[in-house]
Order: C-alpha cells, then sequence, then structure tokens
C-alpha cells in the first residue's frame, strides 16, 4: 500500500514509524515544510530549544536517560552548523542520535546560496554516517537506514541533510521493513573459542578486576555484569560512562578510575592479575601513563567496535562482541566449568586500601563545600528515581565523586568531548524521555552561562527539571590546574559569583531561583527546589578555591596521585600479613 | 613500509572522501590512489597505496571497516598479487631525437600516442619499477609532462578457491 504525499510528509511518517514521540526542533527557512508537515503529526511532540546547540543536547539527553535514539531537526546554514557541538558530544560517547537538517534546494546546493552550510562534510568525522538525500523518493530509506547504523552496534550521531526541494518533491510513501545495508555487519556475539579462555583466565584469577564502561549501559548488560561480579566475586570499577553499569551501593563496586578516581580505586587497576575490561576504551583520563596502566595483568577486552581492541593497550584475549551477550555466554561458561571465586584475599586487600584512602574532603561549617552539597543532594534522593546530569570540570568530578548511581541510564554527562553548557539541556531531554524520574543537574557556574537560554524552554514546556549550581565564581577546573601547574596565575579563568544574580534569572525565566549560602539552609533549600512542582534552580554559593583530589596529573601514572600521599608505593600501604596472602 | 590496499566500496557520491579524509584524519599520506567501477556497477574498488607500519595500518583498516560504505577491503601483499600503473609521458623531442626515443619505447613495450613538432607522447604500463626506469632514461630528453594513474592491483587467481 503506497500512499501520495510530498517529502516532508514522507519524513513525518518514517519518523512516525520509527517510534520517535519528540522532536527537538528549531525551524527557519528550508526547514519549514517539515515543521509545516510535524504540525499534524498526532504522535510527534516537537518541543522548541532556544539554540540549536541546546536541541541536539536535548536530543542526545532524551537518548542517554531512556535508551531510544533521541531526535533533533533543525534548518540549513547556521542551524546545522550550531549543532556540530551536540553532535561530537553524542559522537564520542558512542549516543545514539539522528540529526536532520534542512538544507538549500539541489539546484543551488554549491554557489554559497543564503544559508548554505556543507553540513555533510563539516560532521564527516564526527558522525557514525551521514546523509545528503537528493531525491524525495529516497528518504523512508534513509530515515529507516540513519536509524538502524544510529542505534546498533556501537551507537552514534547520523545526520540527515534534507534539501528544501526534497521535502517538497512527491513521492509514493511506503516504509521499507527492512535494510540493505552490505558494508555494515555489527558482531553482536562474541566468538565461543575465546569467551571459553576468557572463563578459563577468570576461574583461575587471584586477583581481577572488572572495569566497565558506557559499552555495557549501551548494550544494556548492567544484569549480565552484576551476574559474572557476584558469581566470582570480582571487584568492579566503572569509568564515568559506565556509571550505572553496576550499582555503586554494592560492596563489589570499588568506584571510578582514572584521573580524579579514588586512591583505593587506581591502586586496585596497579595490582590486578587480570583487567577485564567491557565496552571501555582505554581513554587516557582513565589509564594515565599508558606503560604503567595495570601492567602487572593480563587483560581481557570485550567490545563491539574491533577498532577499540588494541588500539591504546595490547590485550591477551580481545572478544568482538555486544557486551550483552559475550558476558551472559562467559557465565554461562563459568556455572558449567563449576568455577569457584578465589578473590577473598583481594577483596579484603581491597577493603583495607578503601578504608585507609577513601574520598574526603574538609568539612566546614561556616561555608559551603561543593562536595557537601553533592552528598546532600545524594542523601536527599537516594528513595527517588532520580537521573542526575552535570556539566563539565569540577561540578562534574565532584558529581562522579560523592553521588551515588544505583541505577544504569540514571547519569547523563559528557564524557570524551566535556562539553560545557551539555548538562542542563541533556537534563530537559532525559525529563522529557522520563517524566515521572526528577531529573538534576549538578552545574557549574561556568558551564550553566553556557546554555541557560534553554531555562525558557523547560519552562515554557513545563520540563521541571532542577539545577543546582556549585557557584565558586570560577571557571573551577581550570583554575585548579593553574593553581597546581602554573603557579596559581589565574589567567581568565575568574568569573564572579554574584553576576548573573542567578536566583533573579531563574524567576526571570519564570522558574524557582533560590540560594543557599551555608550548610545548616542546604537541606531546606534543596528540599524546596526538589518538591517543587516546577523548574527550579539552586543558587549554592560554595567555598571558591577548592581543588578536586585525587588527581593524577596529565600523564602520569595512576597510582601516584596528588591530594593525599603523592608517590606512595602501594607496598607500603599495606599490612604485611595481608600482603603475603594476596601475592602467594 | 608500503601497502597497496584494495578498498571495494559502494559506488555513491561522498564514499571516497569518506575513505580519503578517514587517512588525512589520522595523519596518513596516501602515495597513490586510482577508483573506477567494478563489475558490478553499484560498487567502485578503491586502490590505494600508503606508507604505513603495521600498528597504525591495522587501526586504520579497522576504522576503514567502520564506515557504512566500505564493503570489503585487502592489504595486498606483492607476492599473491599483480599490480598494474599507466603513465603518459610527453617528451622534448626534436626530430632528430625521434629515433632513439622510439628504440627505447620499444625496449619497454611502451606506444608511442602522439607525434608532436617537437615532442613526443608515450603511453606505458607496467609495474612501478618499470616506469620509475623508463623515466630515468626520458629524463635525459627532457620531460615536458607526466601523468600516472595510481597503482591498480587485484588479488592473484591463485589465492582464490
Amino acid at each position: 500500500m503506497t500512499k501520495r504525499m510530498n517529502g516532508a510528509e514522507a519524513l513525518v511518517k518514517s519518523l512516525e514509524a520509527e517510534d520517535v514521540e519528540v522532536i527537538f526542533g528549531y525551524p527557519g527557512g528550508v526547514a519549514l515544510p517539515i515543521f509545516d508537515a510535524l504540525y499534524d503529526s498526532k504522535q510527534i511532540r516537537t518541543i522548541l530549544p532556544r539554540h540549536e546547540q541546546g536541541a541536539v543536547h536535548m536530543a542526545d539527553g532524551y537518548a542517554r536517560a531512556t535508551g531510544k535514539a533521541g531526535v533533533a531537526l533543525v534548518t540549513s546554514g547556521p542551524g546545522a552548523t550550531n549543532t556540530v557541538t551536540g553532535i561530537a558530544t553524542a559522537w564520542m560517547d558512542s549516543i545514539p542520535i539522528v540529526v536532520m537538517t534542512a538544507q538549500v534546494a539541489t539546484s543551488v546546493i554549491g554557489t554559497d546560496a543564503f544559508q548554505e552550510s556543507d553540513i555533510t562534510g563539516i560532521t564527516l568525522p564526527v558522525t557514525k554516517h551521514n546523509f545528503l538525500v537528493k531525491d524525495a523518493r529516497d528518504l523512508p530509506e534513509v530515515v529507516k537506514e540513519a536509524f538502524y547504523i544510529a542505534t546498533t552496534g556501537r551507537p552514534g550521531p547520523v545526520l540527515i541533510d534534507i534539501p528544501v526541494d526534497v521535502s517538497k518533491g512527491e513521492l509514493d510513501f511506503a516504509y521499507p521493513e527492512t535494510v540493505s545495508l552490505p558494508g555494515y555487519k555489527p558482531t553482536f556475539k562474541g566468538h565461543a573459542k575465546q569467551i571459553k579462555q576468557a572463563a578459563s583466565m577468570i576461574s583461575k584469577a587471584r586477583k581481577p578486576l572488572l572495569y566497565v564502561g558506557g559499552g555495557v549501559i549501551a548494550s544494556g548488560a548492567e544484569r549480565e555484569i552484576k551476574d559474572l561480579a557476584e558469581l566470582m566475586q570480582i571487584p568492579v570499577t566503572t569509568t564515568m560512562m559506565g556509571k550505572g553499569g553496576f550499582p555503586e551501593d554494592h560492596h563489589l563496586w570499588i568506584g571510578m578510575p582514572g584521573m580524579h578516581g579514588a586512591k583505593y580505586t587506581n591502586y586496585t587497576i596497579t595490582e590486578t592479575d587480570l583487567l577485564i575490561g567491557v565496552g571501555v576504551r582505554f581513554d587516557d583520563r582513565v589509564t594515565g601513563k599508558l606503560s604503567s596502566f595495570a601492567n602487572k595483568a593480563k587483560i581481557i577486552h570485550i567490545d563491539v567496535d574491533p577498532a577499540e581492541i588494541g588500539k591504546n593497550k595490547l590485550v591477551d584475549v580481545p572478544i568482538v562482541g555486544d557486551a550483552k551477550q559475550v558476558i551472559a555466554a562467559l557465565v554461562a561458561e563459568l556455572r558449567k566449568s563449576g568455577a569457584e571465586p578465589k578473590t577473598e584475599p583481594w577483596m579484603r586487600a581491597i577493603d583495607d586500601w578503601r578504608t585507609n584512602f577513601p574520598l574526603h574532603y574538609q568539612h566546614r561549617e561556616d561555608a559551603l563545600m561543593p562536595q557537601y552539597v553533592v552528598q546532600r543532594i545524594n542523601e536527599l534522593t537516594k528513595d527517588r528515581d532520580t537521573v542526575i546530569a552535570t556539566e563539565v570540570g569540577q561540578n562534574q568530578m565532584w558529581a562522579c565523586q560523592f553521588y551515588t548511581i544505583r541505577r544504569a541510564r540514571s547519569w547523563v554527562s559528557s564524557g570524551g568531548l566535556g562539553t560545557m553548557g551539555y548538562g542542563f539541556p541533556a537534563a530537559i531531554g532525559a525529563k522529557v524521555g522520563r517524566p515521572d524520574s526528577l531529573v538534576i543537574d549538578i552545574a557549574g557556574d561556568g558551564s550553566f552561562q553556557m546554555n541557560p537560554q534553554e531555562l525558557a524552554t523547560a519552562v515554557v514546556n513545563d520540563i521541571p527539571v532542577k539545577v543546582v549550581i556549585l557557584n565558586n565564581g570560577f571557571l573551577g577546573m581550570v583554575r585548579q590546574w593553574q593553581e597546581l601547574f602554573y603557579g596559581k596565575r589565574y589567567s581568565a579563568s575568574v568569573l564572579a559569583q554574584d553576576c548573573p544574580d542567578f536566583v533573579k534569572l531563574a524567576e526571570a525565566y519564570g522558574a524557582l531561583g533560590l540560594r543557599a549560602t551555608t550548610p545548616a539552609e542546604l537541606d531546606d533549600v534543596l528540599t524546596k527546589a526538589f518538591d517543587h512542582p516546577g523548574v527550579a534552580v539552586v543558587d549554592c554559593r560554595v567555598v571558591g578555591e577548592e581543588c578536586v583530589f585525587p588527581m593524577v596529573a596529565p600523564g602520569g601514572s595512576i597510582d601516584e596521585m596528588l591530594g593525599g600521599i603523592p608517590g606512595c608505593p602501594v607496598s607500603e600501604m599495606l599490612d604485611d600479613e595481608l600482603l603475603e596472602e594476596v601475592w602467594e | 613500509m608500503q601497502h597497496t590496499l584494495s578498498v571495494l566500496v559502494e559506488n555513491k557520491a561522498g564514499v571516497l572522501t569518506r575513505v580519503t579524509s578517514l587517512f588525512a584524519r589520522r595523519g596518513f599520506n596516501i602515495d597513490s590512489l586510482a577508483v573506477g567501477v567494478t563489475e558490478d556497477p553499484t560498487l567502485s574498488r578503491i586502490t590505494l597505496v600508503v606508507n604505513a607500519a603495521d600498528t597504525p595500518l591495522e587501526q586504520i583498516t579497522k576504522q576503514l571497516h567502520k564506515l557504512i560504505n566500505v564493503i570489503k577491503i585487502q592489504d595486498l601483499n606483492p607476492a599473491d598479487s599483480v599490480e598494474r600503473e599507466l603513465v603518459m609521458f610527453k617528451i622534448n623531442a626534436a626530430p632528430e631525437k625521434r629515433h632513439e626515443i622510439i628504440e627505447i619505447a620499444n625496449v619497454f613495450r611502451a606506444k608511442i600516442i602522439d607525434v608532436g613538432r617537437n615532442s613526443l607522447t608515450i603511453e606505458a604500463t607496467g609495474s612501478a619499477d618499470k616506469i620509475d626506469a623508463m623515466e630515468d632514461l626520458f629524463r635525459a630528453y627532457g620531460i615536458k609532462e607526466l601523468v600516472r594513474t595510481g597503482k591498480i592491483a587485484l588479488a592473484r587467481g591463485s589465492r582464490e578457491s
């Protein structure tokens, strides 16, 4: 059954067929036929952001919080170029989004027409794939392929560029049932022999460690990871992208690794004899100096993307496949062989490190410490279904350190690209996808000022997100690096704690604006914000010159951390008896 | 080390850019490139010569595989493949020198494809070594212009079962 319609209508029908429920869309000249067609859709809600960058971050936040592809639609030229940061953010973190850009008519492409930009060329290095549609009849197939590519294998952003004459052109619409992509065949099942070998290594390991990343969230493998960890009593470290891949209130969870990981986490990586990486990419923020990262360990690396295996670190057992399927097969293999955990002394050693080198900061009664604010948010929301978004910088690292993420898809944060201004629009997207969850953006005053205009989007569309600003009056992480490595020369990193007045800014948009300046008033203010039915912004005036510790100096070895006992070798931190037990 | 990559791709607009820009982004210089449609009009074959160590080459091959339009990649081993390149030389050739130049061309089984008042244009195919040797000899007369297609290569039939 086919129906005659124009390209824009076919596009909307195709999106409906992909179960799209919301589009973050900003119109403009050549996008108008598509927006006109959207006007009639009963299935798709169109949310107008206040900046195209916001639209893409919203689609991204929606995707991270729901697991479905997020969708953004913008016009040509500047509309399209404004999406680039959002697309690159999703690209670095492997987030499935489909971005549609309108384009000038095919007859004038390449003539520097008004609001023309070569967006498929511009986004080539930051999309999993992109399309320039030249014929309205290709639209349904392209949409089908775009969603398939974005959401399967290693997910990622896909862009569709749609010239205005294509939106207006006529076609007989029929949505394809299958895709034909001869060059795209992601591997899902791991190699059986490799899985067997991995199982055998795991069953023998005395000091194994699961190193779990964003791939576990993408694949929905959190149940399988928990099965494996519990079966063999393997401690688990989750990267920033992997937060929620393993419950952080579980005794086997040993924190986040890397530059701002806890000392006990990094010591564990340094001492492990079998590192099992799942959906991770051995990123430099995790590994520090590569040559000393987990250099006592054999490495098993499980990833759906073969290009990640052996990219940064040579591995002993590579397994290409979907984390959920591979880990399930591993667990089955271990159960069949009747393997028993041998990690009791190892866990005792880790617990010892955990007791001796916890994350800590100096609490103050007279002033707000940023870590304390995060701890209180954690405490006040622990019984609620909560999604935490963050901006980038100190706020993000303190959120990592002091908020306990208990479930997958409840952590929304820009990892690879480290995009300031991401958290707030992403929180809006997350709230749209998860209206019944409490969605909080833990922000810094610097990052929040990169996209505050989206307050209008949240208020007008009644998307009641909460923003808690750790307002220290600095570009905090930049200031920290300048303090530690540039002799406290605060070049271009000083903001103004009282400018803007975030309470008045919130009020100007019709949101609830609140302020906390002391620990005594914090709980009341946070509770008021979280219980408020609408959008709320909390300006927490925290101490200015606080650093995120511990810290591995850039390029340093991860067991040598600043802000504790720098350079103290692991051997000096264990009592001898325990050492003997672990090392024999 | 020099590698000859034979990359089978979908014959669609922009695919060559996707392939070559991947090399550029990762800092590889492409020494030679030849593209053409195959026996199946929906597919093209790109033959690329790159100078790269094994580890970075493996990484770039894996990245190439991730391109949606790339169907198959072969790293052709010179021992198991045949390779050819076509070249055209336009050589300074005063009437009294023509004969010598034609002699040289005949030795290399090259063809004279254009004769001018003071020049000869010669077409030759062969391996890179043969073409380099010819170029060396013709240089003595003065090469006005030279164009090479870039290497094309196929795995030998004996490799297929």
